[in-house]
């Protein structure tokens, strides 16, 4: 196997402290990510994408990267429920050369049905850390973490709209940490006509993280 | 080929953050291709498409011509809503209003298309919904489209 090519990490030194009081600073889950989508760079590019979407997008870092392996022709959206988030990856994208549109909105519900199978890279590193439901569900910075019962309770939403959204040669990349159960994730993700496959994990402090990523069960990889 | 475990990384926003301040600087902008993409979900609407645009703040931009990404894009469109959209802020031009026959050897067409869908960017408006008037704010070019929790 040959090295992979490599991709500079998001120049994101227009986002201030104040920023980062109300939404999510990159951390170790946030390089692993952009580390998987760098490792699946070659696969990525023979999708050809139209539409790529974030969900979930806090600085906007990651779509910004992905942006970066996959260059200006697809159009890449953007979620999130903190306004304060959506315009830190608009300028994000905008100081590293990618447009990048976000869209206040709950989970993708604004752009359905609209961009009904055409997501062809999809994204989302939920929040996935173990909480009381209570906390699950704020409109701030605390939405970019609480996960509720074993983290899931966001993603599990999030599960039964990837077959509506993505489209036949797409994949779809989730952040996890154990206690969210991956096995448990991928069977679920079976019963929607997806096959999982695990990309990287890494151990982060506490966090055992795995990037898994889907593809509709029909697609030869 | 870790990607900043910690204290590299970690080290370079801390000194990030000290510059500070660039918000200004930044005007942020969207498509009429994203128009495209949104509808309205207020509790109740059968149909919340397409969302009538009315734009305070309108700019137009050079973006790199790429026929073939624009002839790939356009089966995935609702025509009528870009042409509706791209009137009703004055950018219509010399755009079809219907599909031409064989678009995607058309490169005067693709040009048009490219202009309307990429070009002409939204800094402020409304997005309104054709069935309640709703409107959802276009702020510095980000649609926001959140419900209050009586309209969910």
């Amino acid at each position: 196997m040959t090295m992979g090519e490599t991709f500079p990490t998001p120049d994101l030194s227009h986002l201030t402290a104040e920023d980062y009081e109300h939404v999510y600073e990159p951390a170790e889950d946030t390089f692993l990510l952009m580390d998987a989508l760098e490792k699946d760079a070659d696969f990525l590019r023979s999708i050809a994408p139209s539409f790529c979407l974030e969900v979930g997008c806090g600085s906007g870092a990651v779509i910004t990267f992905l942006g970066s392996i996959l260059g200006s022709r697809p159009h890449y959206l953007c979620t999130d429920l903190n306004p304060r988030a959506a315009q830190c990856a608009a300028m994000t994208g905008k100081q590293n050369n990618v447009y990048v549109q976000p869209v206040l909105t709950d989970l993708a519900s604004a752009l359905l049905p609209r961009l009904q199978n055409k997501v062809d890279v999809m994204i989302f590193n939920p929040p996935y850390v173990v909480t009381p439901t209570e906390e699950v569900g704020s409109r701030g910075i605390e939405a970019s973490w609480a996960g509720g019962v074993k983290g899931r309770e966001v993603m599990d939403r999030f599960f039964p709209l990837v077959p509506k959204l993505l489209s036949e040669k797409g994949a779809f990349y989730l952040v996890t940490i154990e206690q969210n159960d991956v096995e448990e994730i991928g069977s679920k993700m079976r019963t929607f006509g997806f096959t999982m496959d695990k990309i990287m994990s890494r151990k982060a402090g506490p966090e055992k993280l795995t990037i898994l990523r889907f593809c509709p069960c029909k697609r030869t990889m | 080929m870790h990607r900043a475990t910690s204290t590299g990384q970690r080290l370079y926003f801390r000194v990030a953050k000290n510059v500070g301040c660039m918000l200004l600087s930044f005007r942020t902008t969207m498509r009429l291709l994203t128009h495209n993409m949104l509808t309205s979900h207020v509790k109740g609407v059968t149909n919340g498409y397409p969302l009538k645009l009315q734009a305070e703040n309108i700019k137009v931009m050079s973006v790199d011509f790429n026929p073939e990404f624009v002839a790939r894009m356009i089966p995935k469109l609702e025509w009528q809503a870009l042409v509706q959209a791209a009137e009703s802020i004055g950018h219509l031009g010399d755009l079809p209003r219907e599909l031409v026959p064989e678009y995607e050897s058309n490169e005067e067409f693709l040009k048009m298309a490219h202009h309307v869908l990429m070009e002409v960017e939204v800094i402020e408006g409304n997005l309104e919904c054709p069935e309640t008037g709703r409107k959802f704010p276009i702020k510095n070019g980000i649609p926001n489209m959140l419900l209050n929790e009586d309209e969910v």
